[in-house]
């Protein structure tokens, strides 16, 4: 379980987080959504503590992020950001071995190179292994990324807008791989998502976020309603059910 | 990548054995010491120029910059004038060489430590923020070592300057042990760090991820980098652009970001060009120009080439 307790985050002056608490529940796949500039990723960055928290706390299973120490945190928790500056010069093979780096601090074992071998054939990078990153088109890249987070074998997993650059058929496959990676190793995953259906149709449980608040929580259909729609996102879109669950018409 | 290792050692010894013999008169036993004591001297500066911008460049996150371009070697003639303009140069080169070296070494280290963390800071990965106060303060340092140096008793004036600008013809040899010393220990300390450092080459946030201290290895890389500039500088005193060509061609040569590569490769590359380009210059062609004005014009043409094709994309 990830608690969050009493978080606040501010840039200057500007409130970008306002005191929150959270349970991200445990070994479930849990969907963040909310408008842009809501504070998704400010809130991912504070449990990945890629920023410094400034007041509140965070719990990550038992660990508490700031004061346990960063290879530990690495070995249970591991983040792909919205935005990522790549070495152009590696290979698809190098960039995903990387995600070994907090178990064997540079010199790999039989075993760090079975796990890169494993997560490049389930991201179907197998054939690609030894093309440079920069051969390689936005989505093929952004699923380089997943692998070497894969790779690194967390308990906890935060996606920063995982979709991005996917076509629907990457996106269905790597929301349903991520499903069956959380429900058979008993992941914890968060993913930002900016489509409603993704959150809707693979999400266990849904955090929706506006202005640096939580404005709901629950299961997809707890609370993807057309109330949800009009105060978190400011639309009046509709919404169908299909197998019972809720789809909004674009 | 190995064979190219291997290649570019055995180029380095043949200019060394070149180094060491074209031209040699008079008896073997004063010529080999002589001579070995400023091969010695100029392999240091080789590595300690070499392996101070690889690692600058990687904790900076671009491959421009460097060092002696920021000013850092500025930094430490600065110093050195400002001990002999303050407290008379008779106090300060009353003082055994190998203290001056060390003193102002470790003045240089914390100043640039104080100056270029809060830098590295707040100029995330805006090169054109960090070119700019690079250049700033290097001229800065620059014009007031001048400036002191202007108006200090020419005497004095006459012991700092072999620190103000390079020349390898003349090396201070008493000072190479303890520079060797010094430059060992970072290196091997920099060695150790050099996975990490393949880390950081992704990124900060890519970096953190995996578990590495990123502001903790940023500082004690600045801290080795300004301890191995100390060394080039106190032996050969200020060379601007070797760095820059040297890791350039290095990252060429061998195309991969591996420091446990790239460390090795630019520093037999930058030991190759000083000795090789001391031999060829002094040696075969007897040329008065020294090396260093050399290595500045192509190194200089370099950084303006690398500069508007960085600006261009
Ligand atoms: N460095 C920054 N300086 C000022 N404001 C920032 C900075 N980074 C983010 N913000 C602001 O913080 C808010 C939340 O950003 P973010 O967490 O990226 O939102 P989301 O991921 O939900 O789109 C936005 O309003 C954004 O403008
Ligand atoms: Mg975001």
């Amino acid at each position: 379980m990830i608690s969050i307790r009493n978080v606040s985050y501010q840039i200057g002056s500007t409130m970008i987080l306002s005191d929150i608490s959270l349970e991200i529940p445990k070994g479930k796949v849990t969907a963040l959504i909310g408008p842009n500039g809501a504070g998704k990723s400010t809130l991912l960055s504070l449990i990945a503590r890629l920023e410094r928290l400034q007041s509140g706390t965070v719990r990550v299973g038992n660990l508490l992020v700031g004061e346990c120490s960063n290879r530990e945190l690495a070995q249970h928790l591991s983040i792909l950001p919205q935005t990522l500056d790549q070495a152009p010069r590696l290979s698809v093979r190098e960039l995903v071995s990387f995600g070994r780096y907090p178990y064997h601090q540079g010199r790999p074992q039989a075993e760090d190179n079975r796990a890169v071998d494993h997560a490049l054939t389930v991201f179907g990078l197998a054939d690609l292994a030894q093309r440079p990153l920069d051969a390689l088109s936005g989505g093929q890249r952004q699923r380089v990324q997943i692998a070497m987070n894969f790779a690194q074998d967390t308990e906890y997993m935060l996606l920063d807008e995982p979709l991005n650059n996917l076509d629907i058929a990457g996106a269905r496959s790597l929301m349903a791989l991520l499903c069956d990676v959380s429900e058979r190793h008993s992941k914890t995953i968060v993913i930002v998502l900016h489509d409603i259906n993704y959150a809707s149709r693979y999400a266990d449980h849904i955090v929706a976020m506006q202005n640096g608040t939580i404005m709901a929580e629950g299961t997809p259909s707890e609370i993807v309603n057309a109330d949800l729609l009009r105060d978190v996102f400011q639309t009046n879109a509709e919404i169908m059910h299909v197998d019972g669950v809720p789809i909004v018409l674009v | 990548m190995n064979r190219r290792l291997i290649w570019l050692a055995v180029i380095l010894f043949v200019c060394s054995v070149a180094y060491m013999s074209v031209g040699a008169r008079g008896p073997l036993s004063f010529v080999l010491p002589f001579r070995g004591a400023k091969l010695a001297a100029l392999i240091l500066v080789a590595v300690s120029v070499s392996t101070s911008t690889v690692v600058f460049q990687t904790v900076t996150q671009n491959k421009i910059l460097t060092p002696s371009i920021m000013g850092f070697d500025a930094l430490y003639v600065l110093i050195l004038t400002g001990a002999v303009y303050s407290f008379g140069g008779m106090v300060v080169f009353g003082f055994s060489d190998q203290f001056v070296f060390a003193v102002s070494a470790s003045s240089m280290t914390l100043a640039a430590l104080i100056l270029f963390s809060t830098m590295l800071q707040s100029a995330k990965a805006d090169l054109l923020r960090l070119v700019l106060t690079g250049v700033v303060l290097g001229g800065l340092f620059r014009a007031l070592t001048d400036f002191m140096q202007r108006i200090i008793d020419p005497n004095e004036f006459a012991v700092i300057q072999g620190a103000s600008y390079a020349r390898f013809s003349v090396l201070e040899t008493d000072l190479l042990m303890i520079a060797a010393a010094t430059c060992i220990i970072s290196m091997i300390l920099l060695w150790r760090m050099r996975f990490a450092l393949d880390v950081i080459v992704l990124g900060r946030e890519a970096a953190v991820n995996l578990g590495v201290n990123v502001k903790r290895t940023q500082l004690l890389v600045l801290m080795l980098m300004s301890v191995l500039v100390a060394v080039s500088t106190a032996l050969v005193g200020p060379i601007a652009f070797l760095g820059l060509l040297v890791v350039s061609v290095a990252r060429l040569v061998t195309p991969v970001e591996q420091h446990g590569v790239l460390l090795v490769s630019a520093s037999l590359i930058s030991a190759i060009t000083l000795i090789g380009g001391q031999t060829i210059l002094e040696r075969v062609f007897r040329l008065s120009t020294p090396l260093s004005v050399v290595i500045d014009l192509l190194g200089g043409a370099l950084f303006l080439i690398l500069l508007l094709r960085g600006y261009r994309r």
